[in-house]
């Protein structure tokens, strides 16, 4: 029984993908498919946002994909087109390699993931992805977009390096150049750190001092524990040389977000909490962004998150490349969305698109207090030769990738 | 009648009359209404003076404004209240208010029926309101998050664009339903007849393009105009408010924050100018005669005057916070 539709989905693609190379417009009881799979993995146990304000999210990414596939079905259907999508979730240390394999044989043709880097990277190794294309909508590792980039590997969420250039530039117009750096002690946390140091570099900035936050997972409720930290953090941050602001690495959320407040010297906090530099933002509402926040809402009764937004991207940029190109094929999608033709609206005021170096989606990052947006970057001033978005991450000439 | 009563009301009379030897007669009677998004208010410029004369409170999120077709009632969509607004233009107040649906954004009217059509971006359609009835006559549905509206000059045709799907409908009110859909640029924003019916231009302010749609025949998009300002990023160059003469000469679009008004051929689509203006311009309107342009910088919360004949921004007036839409007394 269940081999049969998946049979004629088969026929139903092979027969139209004929016809759509003459027109855009078929008609729409036989419309051409794009069946997409959104690989993700459950979050670990002990990773829960710090405030109690953030809700605990067991769909994040998901959502996003599912809004996307809306979003592309609601142009489709004028164009002859489908869009399906099908879903996976793996357990923590679950086997991602038979989840893919799942996909595949529901006849998945494009994966858009929400895994860490090192699933992620099982997943382009597995045999069962053939020649598929990924769209990395999680990982922030520049490693996957330098060393271990792939042909293949299309990335919709920004690098962590794209981030902390993003805040650079903006620290850069206010002319806060000193930088006093605290940072976790998990592995992401050092790798920003680092990663913190290039873009201070990069934009003539100081890190006049760091700090490792020698943090253990602590109770997200515990009455009372601001007296001890009240205590705790101004006598951890008080012999950082003077600097104008204190730069945060807590990726993973444990301790950044005690630090506003209870500094030694009263200096703004930055980085991943504080004032953080992100692909998105509840608070952001300009270029239209409230329209896909309501949609959102709507959809999953919880707001966006920047993992979200890096699915729904993977989702449109399908949609755009499929909707212009008249063809569900992956080659002539795939020429798309890498020519200079290809521009996708993602609520952020300048179009973006993927770099051909590291398939990188260049897009604008926003820069933003916990309940208010106060800039976007690139900011005015730092040009480029190419785009000015090209001024966040990696560019050409320096990057490690070679395809 | 109504018309003579209001251009002598006591409050202009004077700024009319101190005028009256130094700009020609067509200046005089002229009055320009700009909505101000974040201001919940309307600006009065008086053509005269060139300078705000009036400022009327309006609900939230003030943006499209259309007038009644006898002229005696300005609509405005105030998208946060999720209605239209009816200013009497005599009194300058706002007389009534309409339930227009979700987030009304642009407005238009038929010019033969008492209708408003509206597009409700959260809801993928296109509202039709009766606004003397005041009943809601229709939806059609439509791509996701309609946008820019444009009405042909006899009424016959209605072109909705879409800034997610990236597409102008073309909607034919006898039926009211869509029949034509056409890619256009990414995210359109704005759809604008020309005075002889025969073409619909349609912006794109992602794209930064204007697509021109043949409304005679084959509703396919047949020329595509591109801009390039020197010496300013491309990203910045985005096409958002087009505004046509009658005469078919020019067609002006409004560049956004490249900060530029674009001046097209409107027969060669030949880019022939680039005039600088304020901060993210965003919408136009030509004034009666036709001899001047004004447009919306919604950052630096000006209009800018824009004389045609010489193709030379004249003047800026300071209006209130992020102005988004204009419109001139006919």
């Amino acid at each position: 029984m269940s081999t049969l539709p998946r049979a004629f989905r088969w026929l139903a693609l092979g027969g139209l993908a004929l016809g759509l190379g003459w027109s855009p417009l078929v008609p729409a009881d036989t419309p051409a498919s794009i069946v997409v799979g959104y690989l993700g993995m459950e979050r670990p146990d002990d990773q829960e946002p710090l405030s109690v304000l953030d809700p605990v999210i067991d769909d994040e990414g998901l959502q996003g994909a599912r809004l996307g596939l809306n979003d592309n079905n609601a142009t489709a259907q004028f164009l002859g087109q489908e869009f399906v999508l099908h879903e996976a979730v793996v357990a923590q240390g679950g086997d991602v390699g038979e989840a893919l394999e799942s996909l595949v044989e529901q006849g998945v043709e494009w994966i858009v993931s929400g895994l860490p880097a090192a699933a992620l990277n099982e997943v382009m190794a597995h045999p069962a992805r053939g020649d598929r294309v990924v769209f990395n909508a999680w990982a922030p590792d520049d490693e996957l977009r330098g060393e271990a980039c792939h042909p293949e590997l299309y990335h919709t969420t920004p690098s962590r390096r794209m981030l902390a250039d993003a805040l650079a530039q903006f620290l850069g117009f206010k002319q806060w150049d000193r930088w006093a750096l605290v940072y976790g002690n998990t592995d992401e946390d050092r790798i920003l750190a680092d990663v913190l140091r290039a873009s201070a570099e990069r934009y003539g900035h100081r890190v006049v001092g760091d700090r490792m936050w020698p943090h253990d997972p602590m109770a997200r409720r515990a009455e009372g524990g601001f007296h001890a930290i009240q205590r705790e953090i101004p006598v951890f941050l008080q012999d950082l040389p003077e600097h104008d602001v204190l730069v945060i690495a807590d990726e993973t959320d444990y301790f950044g977000e005690y630090f506003p407040f209870q500094t030694w010297a009263p200096r703004p906090v930055v980085g991943t909490q504080g004032l953080m530099a992100t692909p998105w933002h509840r608070a952001h509402e300009s270029w239209g962004a409230v329209q896909l926040q309501r949609r959102f809402e709507k959809l999953a009764d919880r707001w966006m998150t920047p993992r979200d937004f890096g699915a729904w991207l993977a989702l449109r940029s399908l949609g755009e490349a499929a909707a212009r190109t008249g063809s569900v094929e992956r080659e002539a999608v795939l020429d798309y969305m890498l020519s200079d033709e290809f521009e996708l609206a993602g609520y952020l005021g300048f179009p973006v698109s993927y770099r051909t170096w590291n398939h990188q989606l260049r897009q604008p990052i926003l820069i933003t207090g916990p309940r208010m947006v106060a800039s976007v970057s690139p900011q005015e001033g730092y040009l480029h030769p190419r785009t000015p978005l090209d001024a966040l991450g990696a560019d050409e000439g320096e990057s490690q990738c070679r395809f | 009648m109504p018309l003579l009563n209001r251009t002598i009301s006591p409050g202009l009379l004077g700024l009319a009359l101190g005028a009256l030897t130094l700009l020609p007669a067509s200046a005089l009677a002229e009055r320009i209404f700009v909505s101000n998004e974040k201001d919940n208010t309307i600006s009065v410029i008086d053509g005269a003076s060139l300078e705000v004369v009036e400022t009327i409170s309006v609900g939230r999120r003030p943006r499209s404004m259309a007038f009644s077709s006898d002229g005696s009632e300005l609509f405005v969509a105030v998208g946060d209240d999720e209605a239209i607004d009816m200013i009497d233009l005599e009194t300058l107040q706002v007389v009534r208010s309409q339930a227009s649906g979700d987030d009304p954004e642009v407005i238009r009217v038929d010019p033969n029926r008492p209708y408003i059509y509206v597009s409700n971006e959260d809801d993928n359609i296109v509202s039709v309101l009766d606004y003397e009835r005041r009943t809601l006559v229709t939806e059609i549905p439509v791509g996701v998050e309609p946008e820019g509206l444009g009405i042909s000059p006899d009424g016959r045709w209605l072109v909705s664009t879409t800034e997610t799907s990236n597409m102008a409908h073309i909607i034919d009110t006898e039926t009211m339903e869509a029949v034509h859909h056409r890619l256009v640029g990414a995210r359109p924003r704005h759809a604008e007849f020309t005075h002889d019916g025969r073409e619909a231009w349609v912006s794109a302010e992602i794209a930064g393009t204007v697509s021109i749609l043949d409304m005679e025949e084959t509703f396919d998009v047949k020329h595509v105009i591109r801009f390039e300002v020197p010496g300013v990023p491309q990203e910045t160059v985005q096409a958002v408010g087009i505004a046509l003469t009658s005469d078919g000469r020019y067609g002006f679009v409004a560049l956004g924050p490249s900060n530029r008004v674009a001046v097209v051929d409107q027969q060669t689509y030949e880019v022939l100018d680039y005039i600088l203006v304020g901060q993210r311009v965003w919408h136009l309107a030509l004034n009666g005669d036709e001899s001047r342009l004004y447009t919306t910088n919604g950052v630096s919360g000006d209009v800018t005057m824009i004389e045609v004949d010489s193709l030379r921004a004249v003047k800026s007036i300071p209006v209130g916070r992020f102005p988004w839409g204009v419109i001139v007394e006919p």
